[in-house]
């Protein structure tokens, strides 16, 4: 391990867990919400949950900055809320409230604010990793240095020509990029054993020249030190960072699917803990909170998502009249004919 | 019996399977799964080896159905979505699409796109990609409106030499029923009276077809009979049956949930003009979806696509010219 990573994981304290920690809480709080409102047919289109991933995406959206990149992708409802995301805008946008950022143009985790370094995925896989590589392009073009872009990513979109072409190029370009690996054992209903055959994902980071990290998913500890670590690294100079992390997605592919087909063998092993609680215990035995406190802040988290969520689902949806149908920046040169 | 679009298109490639060794199937989660909309349902476990789930990676899916094809199977290709297609195009447009003008070797691969929109589906699940497929040429761009069709159109595809684009639509999978399969079939290429009239012609495809259906159906009341053409097929582009109902009728609406530039509105109201220009008593209409990504919130996306009642007021306009 080189000496950037050292103290890039020292830099993470015990103090930076129980914030990890709440941020975790409200996005798991907030997406049991979102599960009963696609439940009671609310929400229209899919329902897509992190849950069981909390550990890694916070771990990400925490060590980043102001000014650096993020562009998550579908299970990142905490790191997105770790990097300023609110539980006000991802309830408009499942919503499809005419207020929220996406103005019901587009939902549910497609949404972001690129101006604030907060990227909007598109829903094919691995499209984000060269876009965030330009990015940090054009910040270096600009002057920037200290600027890191993170995004995430599953195994199943590893095997994307996408992800392949942008970490090369962004490997030849030694840009400030962490890509995150979340394993979570399946693409929807594929397997590992269907999607990859190298043994570990972590292998390829040699095949691409950039610097390899491996981490247990569900171990919020580990994840902040690891991502942390690798943020840093970056951040300092490093290169491109290819952090895999192990874990297993703790609910269908979206609401609509029951998983049957996960092999129900993986919830006994490590990698089927669920991060959320393995933090619990990890604060309650360092004495950062009791378990009377965690109850009292998920019913704080509670209490506020279902108060935000009475209030957007009395918002107005948008007007198809009202609409501005034009998909064109500049209004002059619009072609008006097909509108 | 009723049988929906859905489970015909599983009964077509249940009986491609069965009829012809030389067939498999390839995609993502179409094994055991049985695919995102159940479209391989129980397939894997009749077909043992033969329908094969694919890592996420259309472009590597899409090459490896042309290899086969080259060496004799005929393999049908699921995207999960016709939206993600765009990450298999180079091989779609470049490879399947060139190989027999290039070196007289046919490539009969059929690619599968769930398309069109539902509510909810948003910007990268809803596209209706007929129109770019159709641009290239060397593809075979089929877009059933009907169970029947989405059964035998299917079948005839997997037979074809050629590469076939079949576009089926999602919003019809579930809620379109008939009592059963069909034993005979029209040729590809051929497009279809959905229903006669005299008045205008309302020439579509797709999801489209019932829209206009119902538009007609509700200018009943005001007197008009129209007359609806199901285009079944976008390339080859049945331009006979289109001109012939033009001739009937002196007026034409083309319908389609596609983006209007360069689409198959535009080619149909092309050919018409050229070949028909005497048969019209009134400029050529055409309604497509708006020129703007599709849009997630329902609200929005109803107003978005071509529905039975703007389908009616745009017939309305054309009968009045
Ligand atoms: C290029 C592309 N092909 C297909 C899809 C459809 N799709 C959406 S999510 C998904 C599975 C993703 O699996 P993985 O990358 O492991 O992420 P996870 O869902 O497990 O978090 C698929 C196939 C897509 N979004 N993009
Ligand atoms: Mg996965």
């Amino acid at each position: 391990m080189s000496e950037v990573v050292e103290e890039g994981r020292k830099l993470s304290g015990k103090k930076e867990w129980l914030k990890a920690f709440q941020i975790m809480l409200r996005a798991r709080v907030l997406e049991e919400k979102l599960a009963a409102l696609y439940r009671g047919g609310k929400i229209k289109g899919g329902v897509f949950l992190g849950r069981g991933q909390e550990a890694l995406s916070v771990s990400v959206g925490i060590h980043l900055r102001k000014g650096d990149i993020f562009a998550p992708l579908i299970r990142d409802q905490a790191g997105r809320m770790a990097f300023g995301d609110t539980i006000l805008d991802t309830l408009r946008t499942y919503l499809g409230s005419s207020l929220g950022s996406m103005r019901g143009r587009d939902g549910n985790i497609h949404r972001g604010r690129p101006r604030e370094g907060y990227y909007a995925m598109i829903s094919h896989l691995g499209a984000m990793i060269p876009v965030v590589a330009g990015g940090l392009l054009a910040r270096r073009f600009r002057g920037e240095t200290d600027v890191v872009g993170a995004t995430c990513i599953g195994d199943g979109g590893t095997s994307t020509g996408a992800f392949h072409e942008g970490l090369n190029a962004a490997a030849v370009e030694k840009l400030p990029l962490v890509v995150v690996v979340a394993n979570n054992q399946y693409a929807y209903s594929t397997p590992n054993s269907r999607q990859f055959a190298c043994a570990d994902l972590v292998d390829r980071a040699v095949g691409y020249g950039v610097t390899g990290h491996k981490v247990d998913g569900t171990d919020l500890a580990a994840c902040m030190s690891v991502v942390g670590g690798a943020i840093e690294a970056a951040r300092k100079g490093g290169g491109p960072q290819l952090v895999v992390a192990d874990l297993l997605r703790l609910v269908g592919h979206g609401e609509h699917d029951d998983a049957s087909y996960v092999d129900p063998a993986l919830r006994e092993k490590p990698v089927g803990r669920d991060c959320l609680k393995v933090a619990e215990a990890l604060l309650i035995d360092h004495g950062l909170a009791t378990a009377e406190e965690i109850e009292a802040w998920r019913r704080e988290a509670e209490e506020e998502v279902d108060s935000t969520a009475a209030r957007v689902l009395r918002e107005p949806d948008p007007d198809p009249a009202e609409e501005d149908w034009r998909a064109v920046s500049t209004p002059e040169i619009e072609d008006s004919y097909c509108v | 019996m009723s049988i929906t679009y859905i489970d015909a298109i599983r009964a077509a490639q249940q009986k491609a399977l069965a009829d012809d060794p030389r067939v498999f199937i390839y995609g993502q989660d179409v094994g055991v799964f049985g695919g995102a909309f159940k479209a391989t349902k129980n397939l894997a476990r009749e077909f043992p080896g033969r329908v094969i789930d694919a890592p996420l990676s259309e472009d590597a899916i899409v090459g490896i159905a042309i290899g086969a094809a080259i060496e004799g199977a005929r393999p049908i290709v699921e995207m999960q979505f016709a939206d993600f297609s765009t990450c298999g195009f180079n091989q779609i447009v470049n490879h399947a699409a060139t190989l027999y003008y290039r070196t007289g070797v046919p490539c009969p691969i059929v690619v599968r796109l769930p398309s069109g929109g539902t509510p909810g589906g948003g910007p990268f699940h809803s596209q209706s990609m007929e129109a770019i497929y159709a641009h290239y040429p060397g593809l075979v761009v089929l877009t059933p409106a009907t169970v029947e069709d989405a059964y035998s159109m299917l079948l005839a595809a997997v037979e074809l030499d050629d590469p076939v684009i079949f576009c089926e639509h999602k919003f019809l999978y579930y809620h379109l029923k008939a009592d059963g399969l069909p034993t005979e079939a029209m040729p590809i290429g051929k497009a279809r009276i959905a229903r006669p009239g005299r008045d205008a012609t309302i020439v579509t495809y797709g999801a489209m077809v019932h829209e206009a259906l119902a538009a007609a159906t509700e200018l009943v009341d005001d007197g008009y009979e129209i007359e609806v053409v199901d285009l079944r097929s976008v390339k080859p582009l049945d331009t006979d049956t289109v001109l012939a109902s033009v001739a009937r009728t002196g007026r034409l609406l083309c319908v389609s949930e596609a983006w209007p530039w360069g689409g198959v509105c535009s080619e149909v109201i092309a050919r018409v003009v050229a070949e028909g220009f005497g048969l019209l008593d009134a400029p050529p209409q055409r309604l497509n979806a708006k020129d703007t990504p599709v849009p997630y919130h329902p609200a929005l996306w109803g107003t978005h696509r071509p529905t039975a009642s703007t389908v009616a007021d745009a017939a309305r306009h054309l009968l009045e010219i």
